[in-house]
């Protein structure tokens, strides 16, 4: 059982850390702002969001999984917004342009 | 010293080095916070985390936002060019090289074990009423650099008030935000959890790592939050209310260390029946001062009249 679990942990977080690799090159090599926010809030989602499940799963207690989920849903909603403050900008200063 | 250790070294030297060469103001400013966040991960490995968490709000968080600020007052940072000349960075590199070494020696040459009076802080420790040796520490052992590091904290606040034109004086600081929908979802769903956090942080001090400055920055942020989302106006500097938030922490602590005099024969003790009370009323009127002045801090100098 223990085998099994850690499996998927390490299943898991690396393809949370596969998400991250994508959004840092997707970031670097994309070519206008709003397509690096598509890539850089994908890695904050997904792969943040796989590697909480990853770990979760060698959590010792629900209350340590809360936790857990409550940093992922933080950073959700704090990258979706501050997101939507980057494109607003870029995208009034697309319209001056 | 295992791989991950040794590369989390690496990433902070090269973020540091990031933030001195780096060619534009916002750049060298994003290099800053990187390497202050990297930092707070690594006390946090040395197994210091009242360090890290002070580090991480304090040198990534707040020292980052005022940077920010100041880039985004100097107009379209973007293009401000770091005029330093080329010698001159590599002197400053230089010196701070040698600074760096200095230390590092300093360290090596430390002997086996470290000279520390942390065994002294533990046997005194049942006399403060505390558990956390670091806030007894900050608030019983070494008072005096805590209460002298808030009025410099204040020093700080009036340095800035002063860059305020004499007609705008004691008026509203800052730019006044307009409403966004998406920033006050963030404020609403974030003030709450804040609350909760900061008042934790605050509780928890006594005992585990946390205390009044982890606080009133957490509330602070929110109060920035708020503010950002355009539901609150900061309140003009001139008002009795800001005023008296602002010094409360230092005339409390002051007040209370003069009394010492009296009770317990020496400046800044405490009366061993009454030292857990009267250091958590320290640490109250610390964090509504520190989140005040902190929050003020990031708003700015007046600028604005006092009509809203």
């Amino acid at each position: 059982m223990n085998l099994l679990l850690d499996g998927f942990t390490v299943l898991l977080v690396a393809a949370g850390g596969f998400f991250f690799l994508a959004g840092t090159v997707g970031l670097l090599r994309f070519p206008d702002t709003l397509t690096r926010l598509h890539a850089l809030t994908k890695a904050d989602n997904l792969g943040l969001g796989l590697v909480v499940l990853g770990l979760a799963l060698q959590a010792g207690s629900l209350w340590e999984v809360g936790k857990l989920l409550l940093v992922w849903f933080l950073v959700l909603l704090s990258s979706a917004t501050v997101s939507q403050l980057m494109a607003q900008r870029a995208h009034l200063r697309s319209r001056e342009k | 010293m295992n791989v991950l250790t040794l590369a989390l070294a690496i990433l902070l030297l090269i973020a540091g080095a990031w933030a001195v060469v780096a060619r534009s103001a916002f750049a060298a400013v994003s290099g800053f916070i990187v390497c202050g966040l990297l930092l707070a991960v690594v006390w946090l490995i040395l197994g210091a985390p009242d360090v890290a968490l002070t580090e991480a709000a304090i040198g990534g968080g707040l020292t980052g936002a005022l940077l920010f600020g100041a880039c985004g007052v100097l107009q379209d940072s973007s293009t401000v060019r770091n005029s330093r000349s080329v010698s001159l960075r590599i002197a400053g590199a230089l010196l701070s090289l040698l600074v760096a070494c200095g230390l590092g020696a300093a360290f090596l040459l430390l002997p086996e074990p470290a000279p520390g009076l942390g065994g002294e802080v533990r046997s005194s420790m049942a006399a403060t009423g505390l558990e956390n040796p670091v806030t007894a520490v900050l608030l019983t052992f070494r008072a005096w650099d805590t209460l002298l590091e808030k009025v410099v904290v204040l020093l700080a606040l009036v340095g800035v008030w002063s860059f305020a034109p004499d007609s705008l004086w004691a008026g509203r600081p800052g730019v006044r935000y307009r409403l966004d929908p998406h920033v006050i979802f963030l404020a609403q769903v974030l003030c709450p959890i804040g609350i909760v956090v900061g008042v934790y942080l605050f509780w928890v001090g006594a005992s585990a790592p946390g205390g009044a400055f982890q606080c009133a920055t957490i509330f602070a942020a929110l109060w920035v939050l708020v503010t950002m989302a355009g539901l609150a106006d900061p309140l003009p500097v001139g008002r009795l209310v800001v005023r008296i938030a602002v010094v409360a922490g230092a005339v409390v602590f002051s007040g209370i260390g003069v009394a010492g005099f009296f009770w317990a024969g020496a400046f800044l003790a405490y009366p061993v029946e009454f030292a857990k009370p009267l250091i958590l009323l320290i640490e109250a009127a610390l964090t509504l001062s520190v989140a005040f002045t902190l929050g003020l801090l990031v708003a700015g100098s007046p600028a604005r009249g006092e009509e809203p």
